[in-house]
């Protein structure tokens, strides 16, 4: 066939031309737009980090001092353990009841798309909702033995956990299967003539290949762990305290965004300590997903 | 084919320029002139109202105002719960409230630099008295009362009535006690019983650690006002004197309720619906509270309110719970012509014999020297208490430090004791009430 200079062809000089020279009509809005609703409040959020400050456009330069009482204050750590240890078990438990499901129903069942969308529609419910719903559920069950979620830390605890869980698994199973289906079907057969059984196929072939999913869901089920706060404030609001005998209190399921917020509203001169424990939030969650991104990223393999 | 994708894509380009040029269709000017001929009409209103109850009407107000004089004003309401969120978003903005609340000395603390000086105004000297009034550390008048309140027990007297007692018959915690008792155990002959529900969940725990325990700061302010400035600055520490009596109102109000204590930290009560359906004959409350019950059918006539009786001495000429976190700041940052225009709608407000009438329907009372008579009956009611000679308890409550943390803490203490009634768990809950004073102070001021 012979090759035509088509001057409608889209890589046409008729028509890249135009989309050269008025691309940044389009990209202005979008840039635009993320300057003004990222860039922006970052950079000056970070700048305030080192004021004293009751609303933005006031300020009053103070240095280093409100990270000094940031990383001095006790309920700051204790946060910080408790969203670390959540962050971990929601990963781990996303993550394998994810890939379980995506599995499941991958393997040509009946009724798989149907299970999909139900195993995803959690996901479409924002988290300020979800808690008020699953602090309904947890206190109807706890109710018949007068009690609440609010009574118990471990409660707290499972009881986020939960419901992380039935919110996040259906996002990360729908990652996992398009993972799934893109694991070639020789390789699958190839397996199975060489003598594979189910599990040796599954940890030798479908693994290895899924690994770029794998990467994907367990950054963001990390950084989602580490950054939660909808659900934490409307579920447990950090509730039960532990009262000390001096009068201070220990908000024993406070993760680390609601601790952030809670210094915030203190009162006049804690908003830069807690701009101060928002800029250490944001490296913290920058390390951690990165360091987790270059460490799986390495076992992903090329097909 | 490919014929068609270009074509496809010009038609998407143009369709997305065309869609560019739809955008910006504003086109009211807001420099335009209000109306020809009402020329002095410079400044506006930004009022950032408090009280979502207050809503509707204020809005009408504004309306009513505008019309008349072509000031422009603007109602905004925060939600429950959020006002000092909204607060501190909108004083951001370049067209920040020129009215806002600062209801109680943590948010002096907070908002005083953005306060004007009140002294002088023309609607300071519209006020009726003194009491209302909160300065800042440098004796600055940052916010003046707009409306108060008062708070106590609401008795259903029909209901108490047909138990066999009568309202005249309480005159101090022991024959309080002695009536809620007797109704707690014919509460299944007589088809009710004496306290609502106590909700220990936010709709409701307030009315706890809000205002019953009002009545421990109280008298400890009566025993020394020198440590709370006479009245105009918080103690930086409690003494915790009347604990035991916080707890003799509090344990009977609880265990004599129609709801178990332990089921009382989930919430989710409706104690305004059980006082309304006649199940309960008290109901730990305050004054807002008529327009609620008289909507739900109830005759305010049959109600009356009672002091916190909890074993004080002297209590016999205890008074209710009166004054309000209601405080109009005005904008010093603001324009001197939008000043002027809220000071003008303020003394409107407040002077106008329809418009005050209006506000005072959604207020309750308005401590101002030409504005309408109150028609709330609890309100009524705490004044005859005052004729009496007895003596008013005043919201030492608006003091608390921190008061959101503060207050979340003794909800859990509340919440534990509230679970397993033991001493170790009351002591709990008097460190959380009184050393987490202590603490909270200190995280705002130190």
């Amino acid at each position: 066939m012979k090759r035509s200079h088509d001057s409608a062809a889209v890589n046409s000089d008729m028509i890249r031309k135009p989309i050269q020279r008025w691309a940044p009509l389009f990209l202005v809005p979008m840039v635009a737009a993320f300057l003004i609703g990222f860039v922006w409040p970052f950079f000056h959020g970070l700048f305030l980090s080192f004021c004293k400050f009751k609303t933005t456009s006031k300020w009053e330069w103070v240095g280093l001092l409100n990270y000094e009482k940031a990383l001095a204050d006790e309920s700051f750590i204790y946060s910080f353990g408790f969203t670390a240890v959540f962050a971990i078990v929601s990963l781990v438990l996303i993550n394998v009841f994810a890939f379980a499901v995506a599995y499941a129903l991958t393997q040509k069942i009946k009724g798989a798309n149907l299970f999909r969308t139900v195993f995803f529609m959690p996901n479409l419910i924002g988290g300020i909702v979800l808690g008020y719903i699953w602090s309904m559920i947890f206190d109807g069950f706890l109710g018949y033995y007068q009690t609440s979620i609010l009574m118990d830390k471990e409660w707290g605890f499972w009881g986020l956990i939960i419901l992380t869980c039935w919110q996040q698994i259906g996002y990360m199973m729908i990652i996992y299967i398009a993972g799934l289906q893109a694991v070639p079907e020789d390789m699958l057969e190839a397996a199975k003539i060489d003598g594979a059984n189910g599990w040796q196929t599954l940890f030798k072939v479908t693994i290895p290949n899924v690994m770029p999913s794998i990467t994907i869901c367990t950054f963001l089920s990390l950084t989602n762990g580490f950054k939660l706060f909808d659900q934490n404030i409307a579920l447990t609001g950090g509730y039960p305290y532990i009262i000390n005998p001096d009068g201070t209190s220990v908000h024993t399921t406070e993760m680390l965004a609601l601790n952030i917020y809670n210094t915030f509203y203190v009162g006049a001169n804690t908003r830069g300590v807690a701009q101060a424990k928002a800029v250490l939030f944001f490296i913290l969650v920058a390390t951690l997903a990165i360091a987790q991104l270059t460490a799986t990223r390495k076992k992903e393999v090329q097909q | 084919m490919k014929k068609l994708l270009a074509m496809l894509m010009a038609l998407v380009m143009v369709l997305s320029f065309a869609a560019c040029g739809e955008t910006p269709e504003e086109p009211s000017d807001p420099e335009a002139p209000v109306e020809p001929g009402e020329t002095e009409a410079t400044g506006s209103v930004y009022w950032l109202n408090f009280k979502p109850e207050s809503d509707e009407v204020l809005k009408e107000l504004a309306a009513k105002y505008t019309a008349e004089t072509g000031v422009e004003v603007k109602i905004e309401t925060a939600a429950s719960g959020t006002y000092n969120e909204t607060l501190t978003a909108e004083m951001d903005k370049s067209e920040a409230p020129t009215i806002f609340v600062v209801g109680n000395q943590a948010a002096v603390d907070t908002w005083g630099d953005y306060c004007l000086d009140l002294t002088g105004t023309a609607i300071e000297a519209e006020l009726n008295t003194d009491a209302y009034k909160l300065y800042d550390a440098d004796g600055k008048l940052c916010s003046i009362g707009y409306c108060y309140e008062c708070y106590g027990i609401i008795v259903n007297n029909a209901l108490l009535n047909e138990a066999g007692h009568d309202v005249s018959e309480i005159t101090n915690f022991e024959t309080l006690k002695a009536v809620v008792e007797d109704i707690t155990a014919r509460s299944e002959e007589l088809g009710f019983g004496a306290f609502t529900s106590n909700a220990m969940d936010s709709s409701s725990s307030w009315r706890y650690t809000g205002h019953m325990i009002n009545l421990e700061y109280y008298y400890e302010y009566v025993d020394d006002n020198a440590a709370w400035a006479n009245g105009t600055a918080a103690a930086p520490t409690l003494t915790g004197a009347y604990m035991d009596n916080f707890k003799n109102l509090y344990d009977l109000a609880v265990v004599n309720s129609i709801v178990d204590r332990k089921e009382l930290a989930n919430g989710g009560f409706d104690a305004q619906a059980e006082f309304a359906e006649g199940k309960a004959v008290f109901y730990v409350q305050g004054s807002w509270e008529a327009g609620g019950l008289e909507g739900k059918g109830m005759d305010l006539s049959t109600l009356s309110m009672i002091p916190y009786y909890c074993g004080v001495e002297g209590e016999e000429k205890a008074g209710l719970n009166c004054g309000t976190e209601n405080y109009w700041a005005i904008n010093g940052d603001a324009s001197e012509e939008d000043i002027q225009a809220t000071i003008d709608f303020m003394v409107w407000l407040v002077t106008d014999p329809e418009a005050s009438e209006a506000a005072v329907g959604t207020f309750g009372v308005m401590p101002y020297k030409s504005a309408a008579v109150s028609t709330n009956p609890f309100l009524a009611q705490a004044n005859a208490y005052l004729g009496d000679g007895c003596y008013n308890m005043a919201w030492i409550t608006n003091f608390q430090p921190n008061v959101d943390a503060y207050r979340a803490t003794a909800v859990n203490a509340l919440n534990a004791y509230n679970a397993d009634p033991t001493d170790a768990n009351w002591a709990t809950v008097v460190t959380a009430f009184i050393d987490g004073w202590a603490v909270q102070y200190q995280a705002v001021n130190g």
